[in-house]
């Protein structure tokens, strides 16, 4: 198989890999594709350099990060190795898998979040319980649709979640969402979001309570009622609105308009 | 360069010459980051992006110039104002390197 097969196959399979590609030097062009277990094809010239590129790569893999490194001919990398002697750059760049995002609840909200969901990139799994509403039919858009309650999803698959991911709740169900929000507080997700009233809010801290969640650092990560105060109303308005909430809580940003306020904008 | 893919296929088993330009670094203040790719192939037919909008055309005539053989495959940077041989750049200010080669991996 070629270098390209290889890389493009593991892409669409939601794998990792990285591409490392001479961007300047000897052999410009030349490429190396690397998964988290070593070099799978390519060469980018000589045994030395593959060794040292495939071991940088395959930390900047794991980082999720994309690169450009300076080394000698041979893959020396040291700065007094590097004087006198033809630099090589090499840019390495990351595929890491899409990050997931679980749906618990088969609603009108679920189908519209779905394909926001899509747009950004997210690998996204529908959940809920009850067959007639969690169908492939009713959410195409969704990667994977699931019939069931949240909390053997949990335990499944629940180590899967890291800081990357979002677990968005909108059954406003008490005997769906207080399980799933155990469920997801149990996990490194990175964005936990419950729909509901504010008065449904205050009702489920309540249940929460009776289940044991009451620490801050728990009830932090709750983002209840979910999504920014945007004003929207439809399931697509709303849909942006926590996606929106999403990007901003990973940014650390407040949610205002960039005419508001100054500063970078990236 | 994943959403890249299925018309690079396509272009591949058509047995069309492909070059891909992506994003390797960025200063200042620029659209997309490192790893923002095109592709054009030898028709000239052009998929994705690499800003936005503001260098993709010189991509192109980059892109079809090594192509043809006139260049190597090499680091393009655009958005030196006071560098006459580009004369194109990020509105935003920043500047882009890109790398542009030959599809023959």
């Amino acid at each position: 198989m070629s270098a390209y097969s290889i890389f493009s196959d593991r892409v669409r399979d939601n794998l990792p890999v990285a591409l490392a590609t001479i961007i300047e030097g000897p052999n410009v062009g030349a490429t190396l594709v690397v998964t988290p277990t070593g070099a799978e094809s390519g060469t980018l010239g000589n045994d030395d350099i593959d060794r040292i590129v495939t071991r940088d790569a395959m930390g900047e893999l794991e980082a999720g990060r994309t690169v450009v490194r300076h080394y000698g001919p041979h893959g020396e990398s040291t700065p007094e190795d590097l004087e006198n002697t033809d630099t090589v750059r090499v840019f390495i760049e990351s595929f890491s898998p899409p990050p997931l995002m679980w749906i618990f609840g088969a609603v009108d909200f679920t189908a519209a979040l779905a394909r926001v969901a899509k747009v950004l990139g997210y690998h996204v799994t529908v959940c809920d319980a009850r067959e007639i509403f969690a169908t492939k039919r009713r959410f195409p858009m969704a990667d994977e649709v699931r019939v069931t309650w949240p909390s053997p999803m949990f335990e499944e698959r629940g180590e899967r979640l890291g800081p990357r991911d979002a677990v968005c709740i909108l059954t406003h169900d008490p005997k769906f969402d207080v399980p799933a929000i155990e469920g997801a507080l149990a996990t490194k997700a990175g964005y936990i979001g419950v729909m509901g009233s504010r008065k449904t809010h205050a009702k489920r801290l309540e249940r929460l309570a009776d289940v044991g969640i009451t620490s801050p650092s728990d009830l932090a990560r709750i983002h209840s009622p979910i999504g920014l105060d945007l004003g929207g109303r439809t399931p697509e308005e709303t849909a942006i609105s926590i996606v929106g909430e999403i990007i901003s809580s990973r940014t650390g940003r407040e949610a205002r308009s960039l005419g508001a306020s100054d500063g970078p904008i990236h | 360069m994943r959403e890249l893919l299925n018309d690079i296929d396509r272009w591949k088993s058509a047995g069309k010459r492909i070059a891909l330009a992506r994003v390797v670094d960025i200063q200042g203040s620029g659209p997309r980051g490192a790893g923002a790719a095109m592709a054009v192939n030898e028709d000239g037919e052009v998929i994705g992006s690499v800003s936005g909008g503001c260098v993709e055309s010189a991509v192109v005539t980059e892109a079809l110039a090594i192509l043809a053989g006139e260049q190597p495959s090499r680091v393009v940077t655009f958005g030196y104002s006071d560098d006459d041989a580009f004369a194109v750049g990020l509105t935003c200010g920043g500047i882009i390197h890109l790398f542009i080669q030959p599809m023959e991996w």
